[in-house]
């Protein structure tokens, strides 16, 4: 009985966030359409659809799987090199750029669930704390790989190499892409709102389908007590990887979204102050709540654009904002006042529904 | 809970959002935006072209004629944050761009200039690839690979050394990109490169080791291609060590001697090859240190010298184009363009110089020696 | 004679990371939480020894001794206004929280202090010690025993007196603490108290050893002795220390004979491996599950 209302809730918790997404964006898109917006705004777009799939993926680790990773933004990178590459390698040959965009997320997605995939494996196997550093040395590790790795084509063909460039490739012919530190320059920018807004849409319904099927529900049980789930004989270990590798996944594919959408790519983005801010979304919208985490991203990636006008005083005004809001939504004191107050609300509105 | 309190979060920068939308240019003057570094490690190169920028336009402005107006927006070295702070630049109304400090963010914020068509100079980004392919987009410094070649060329016409070590910072273009061509430059010339050291953002105070491996390969001249803040490290920590190679830097270096508590006796004998030197005595020069100081109070390096520049030869554009406030941007630059490439402008960072239509500034860079903390032209 | 240089090169940077790490250790034994400000203390009191000995020429003792004060009053701020409202909330919103102080030290430093480099002349001067080829400098002499000395001192608190007994209670079970009496508001207090003071000491020795002062300089240390932490068993102190050591000599012999590109890649994949072989660090107890 209780459960069957608790499944209820979910479903018309995950229609709220289908329905709020697409109006926001519809609001948005149609305003960026007509030039409505500044161009402040309407250049951040794509970014907030990026930070928005993040904070999901990462939710789904953190929130849903309860496993602290430090490392999220590695994922990010392993897609942004791979679909950047990808994207820049067929711009000749497929001449679509929002085609192209697509097969770019899509080997993104894919290098990103590969390596989630192996990380996940020695990764998973860890607990609490140990988890979270060991997922942080992964993503510094990508992170310096990236940095010192050659990539060009030449005639149709892939040359590679680590370290040293030595891929001699021919004035005529040959074409760098990945150019060590320096990472990939000259991208033609094809990333659209309407994509990222698409992404979005997919990454919310493969998590709110995963929370509701059987793997999905076999890790939570996990989360809130491991060993009453062993103990009645979940393969905890699986489930685990599949969620791992589908977080991965999904931050491959928001990477390659990112990658496509400035025209210089560089492996020192990805570092842990990258996967700290990613993980401040999920804390701050809330451990396995999605709208929360959509609402955290946009609005703390916003804030320090917002913020501009403080000129010198910015990321000050940041900072406190962030530890202001931190102490507002997790003190009891703090937290019984507002429940008092939207309690009251709520009451009111719904008698006032009643008579209506 | 949480979400209520985000969502009225988000709704109000939305409405600040709006609130300050769209201005359109004003009408008195014309306006030069800049983005660069103010938060973060890189901070100091944004500060000092931010400092020198406002100094030139406070100047220009009293001069009555032609009036400027500038903005600088923090990007902290960051390409994604640099394209917030172009768009932000383009809200306000920009007219000019005064490009971006360094280099990876500047590759965004230039490609994005040429498309929405903005006259575009850098001070200091001089990755090559930031003016490519674009024919609105200037530097005031020489590229990479010109620094690069230039200083392989230069130790292989002084003879300078048998052996060389080169550390340079591997995940930062501008350093790998010196390092490529002078590497390429020195293998033309026979030099002989007996070991090459890097480190990294997060390995950037430790250098006993690269130290260590440079002296054990016996290198009597060592290249670093970097900004002068770790290489005030290396100096520091090879005086502990007993190392004392010649030392062989380029433009980032300059600023060392301005360091505060830097000791100078350990950059004695420094070889920096670098267009401004502020111990530079003519007029121009030293009025705009005393400005310098009395503003920021500190010494002024070469990110500052060439933002100075930048504004001026901004002017003195502005003036032969004829370009007044309040025309289109895309009009301005048309005009700029044709009035850059074909003007010689005076500096602080070098006399006549003039622009290519690729957007490469022709000057060259003076070798100075660091003798007694000031330097002494070779 | 090279391969004992770079020990020892790697010993100084250990002895750095492992009284940084013995910080971290003590805040994250008893109060169970990852206290991320604290590089930014580090930095914090760096410049307040570096104005004390360059803008006010007072000895270099006095400087050490006021950086020691003000991290210390500057740990127990942070507590009170920070950390202290938070005390039954999860433990990642006190993590983000310390990152938003973190944040605000580094952008308050550089409000203050501009982004400027100074350069830090190292408290004991220049000069080496020289036993044949092998050179050792003063600073490295004095970081690595003022590092052995802290962790004696530090253990002998810990095990012996009124305080250190109500610090291992507190870490234990804070419940059972309070019902025995314990102050655990005090006793948390005074673990931020000590654990700041200690970072003080590590940031004065960090900039002597590696002379640049900038708001960031504390930020990447801390992570990396983080990692140092964990990488001994996070909670314990004589782990701490061997993992800041082991990690520090670890670098320095991945760069030189290995590679300097991938130093940080090797350092990080000797703590994934040794995390594996042993999951709660090379010291940690492993804490086994009720059932």
């Amino acid at each position: 009985m209780i459960k069957s209302v608790k499944i209820k809730d979910r479903i018309e918790k995950s229609v709220l966030t289908y329905i709020s997404v697409t109006a926001v964006f519809l609001v948005f898109f149609v305003m960026n359409m007509t030039g409505a917006l500044s161009s402040k705004i309407s250049g951040m777009l794509v970014p907030i659809c990026v930070y928005v799939v993040m904070a999901l993926s990462l939710n789904l680790t953190v929130g849903i799987m309860g496993e602290l990773s430090l490392g999220h933004a590695g994922f990010m990178a392993v897609g942004a090199f791979t679909g950047t590459s990808v994207t820049m390698m067929l711009s000749d040959s497929v001449s679509n750029s929002a085609v192209r965009l697509i097969i770019g997320m899509v080997v993104g997605a894919l290098f990103g669930a590969l390596i989630g995939f192996l990380i996940g494996i020695p990764v998973l196997r860890l607990k609490g704390d140990y988890l979270a550093i060991v997922t942080l040395a992964f993503g510094e590790i990508i992170k310096s790989f990236f940095s010192n790795i050659y990539l060009g084509t030449e005639n149709g063909s892939l040359r590679f190499s680590v370290l040293q460039n030595n891929l001699d490739l021919s004035e005529e012919n040959g074409k760098i892409i990945i150019e060590g530190a320096m990472g990939i320059r000259s991208i033609p920018k094809t990333a659209t709102f309407l994509i990222g807004y698409i992404l979005v849409m997919i990454c919310l319904a493969v998590i709110f389908n995963m929370i509701k099927s059987r793997t999905g529900r076999a890790i939570m049980a996990c989360r809130d007590n491991r060993i009453a789930a062993e103990s009645v004989g979940i393969p905890v270990f699986r489930y685990k990887i599949t969620a791992f590798t589908i977080s991965a996944a999904m931050a491959g594919a928001a990477g390659a979204l990112f990658g496509n959408n400035y025209s210089s790519l560089v492996a020192s983005k990805f570092n842990i102050d990258t996967s700290i801010l990613i993980l401040v979304f999920v804390v701050l919208g809330g451990q396995g709540n999605m709208l929360g985490s959509i609402i955290a991203a946009a609005a703390l990636t916003v804030l320090p654009e917002a913020l501009r006008s403080f000129a010198d005083y910015r990321m000050l005004t940041y900072a406190i904002i962030l530890i202001l809001v931190m102490l507002a939504t997790n003190n009891p004191q703090f937290r019984s006042f507002f429940e008092k107050l939207t309690g009251k609300l709520k009451k009111n509105g719904k008698e006032g529904g009643h008579e209506s | 809970m949480k979400k209520v309190i985000a969502l009225v979060m988000a709704l109000a920068m939305v409405f600040s959002f709006a609130a300050c939308g769209n201005e359109s240019g004003s009408a008195e003057t014309v306006k030069i935006g800049c983005t660069g570094p103010l938060t973060g490690p890189a901070a100091i190169y944004g500060q000092a072209v931010k400092n020198a920028a406002e100094i030139a336009v406070a100047e220009i402005n009293a001069k009555g004629g032609v009036q400027f107006e500038f903005k600088m927006e923090d990007d902290s070295h960051d390409p994604e944050k640099a394209e917030n702070a172009y768009n932000a630049l383009k809200d306000w109304g920009m007219d000019v761009m005064m490009g971006t400090v360094t280099s990876a963010p500047a590759e965004v914020t230039a490609a994005n200039a040429y498309a929405d068509r903005y006259f575009y100079l850098t001070p200091s980004a001089s990755s090559t690839n930031v003016t490519k392919g674009k024919d609105n987009v200037f530097q005031m410094c020489f590229t990479d690979p010109n620094q690069g070649s230039g200083a392989a060329t230069y130790i292989a016409e002084h003879d300078l050394a048998d052996n060389i070590a080169v550390i340079w910072k591997n995940d930062d273009s501008y350093s790998t990109g010196i390092r490529d061509t002078f590497v390429a430059k020195a293998a033309e010339l026979g030099l002989n490169i007996v070991d090459e050291e890097t480190f990294t953002d997060a390995t950037a105070t430790d250098f006993t080791v690269q130290i260590q491996k440079c002296q054990e390969a016996g290198a009597d001249l060592v290249f670093l291609p970097m900004y002068y803040t770790p290489a005030s490290l290396i100096f520091a920590q090879a005086e502990t060590a007993g190392y004392n190679p010649t030392w062989f830097g380029v433009d980032g270096m300059d600023g060392i001697l301005a360091l505060e508590g830097f000791d100078t006796s350990l950059a004695e004998g420094v070889i920096v090859l670098t267009p401004y030197s502020a111990d530079d005595t003519s007029e121009m020069n030293q009025n705009f240190v005393k400005a310098y100081q009395e503003k920021a109070n500190d010494i002024p390096n070469q990110f500052a010298a060439d933002a100075y520049d930048c504004i001026y030869a901004i002017y003195q554009a502005v003036e032969k184009a004829g370009v007044k406030a309040g025309m289109k941007n895309d009009e301005i630059c048309t005009k700029m363009v044709e009035a850059f490439t074909t003007m010689s402008f005076d500096g602080l960072t070098g006399a006549s110089m003039t622009w290519a239509a690729d957007g490469t500034v022709s000057k060259s860079p003076n070798a100075v020696v660091i003798q007694e903390g000031t330097y002494v032209g070779l | 004679m090279s391969f004992l240089n770079y020990l020892v090169s790697g010993l100084s940077l250990g002895s750095i990371y492992a009284i940084i790490a013995l910080g971290y250790t003590m805040v994250y034994g008893i109060a169970k939480m990852l206290n991320f400000a604290h590089g930014d203390v580090i930095m914090v009191g760096s410049y307040v020894c570096f104005f004390a000995m360059m803008r006010f020429e007072l000895p270099p003792v006095i400087g050490v001794l006021l950086a020691v004060l003000v991290c210390t009053i500057l740990g127990i701020i942070i507590e009170k206004l920070a950390y202290k409202p938070l005390r039954s909330a999860p433990s990642l919103a006190v993590l983000i929280t310390a990152i938003g102080v973190s944040y605000f030290l580094q952008n308050s430093a550089l409000l203050l202090w501009t982004s400027n480099p100074k350069v830090f002349n190292s408290i004991v001067g220049k000069g080496s010690v020289n036993i044949g080829a092998l050179s050792i400098s003063y600073v490295t002499l004095l970081t690595v025993g003022i590092c052995v000395v802290i962790m004696i001192v530090l253990t002998t608190f810990i095990n012996t007196t009124k305080m250190g007994k109500a610090m291992r209670a507190v870490s234990e079970d804070k419940g059972a603490a309070q019902l025995m009496g314990i102050d655990v508001n005090k006793t948390i207090s005074m673990t931020f108290a000590i654990g700041s003071g200690l970072a003080a000491i590590a940031g004065v020795l960090l900039c002597s050893a590696y002379p640049t002062l900038m708001p960031t300089t504390g930020s990447m240390p801390g992570i990396k002795a983080f990692t140092a932490a964990v990488f001994g068993g996070i909670g314990s102190i004589p782990g701490a220390f061997l993992g800041g050591i082991l990690l520090g000599v670890i670098e320095n012999f991945a760069k030189a004979y290995i590679s300097t590109e991938f130093s940080d890649a090797i350092v990080f994949g000797v703590l994934i491996i040794v995390l594996l072989v042993k999951p709660a660090g090379l010291l940690g107890k492993q804490v086994n599950e009720k059932v």
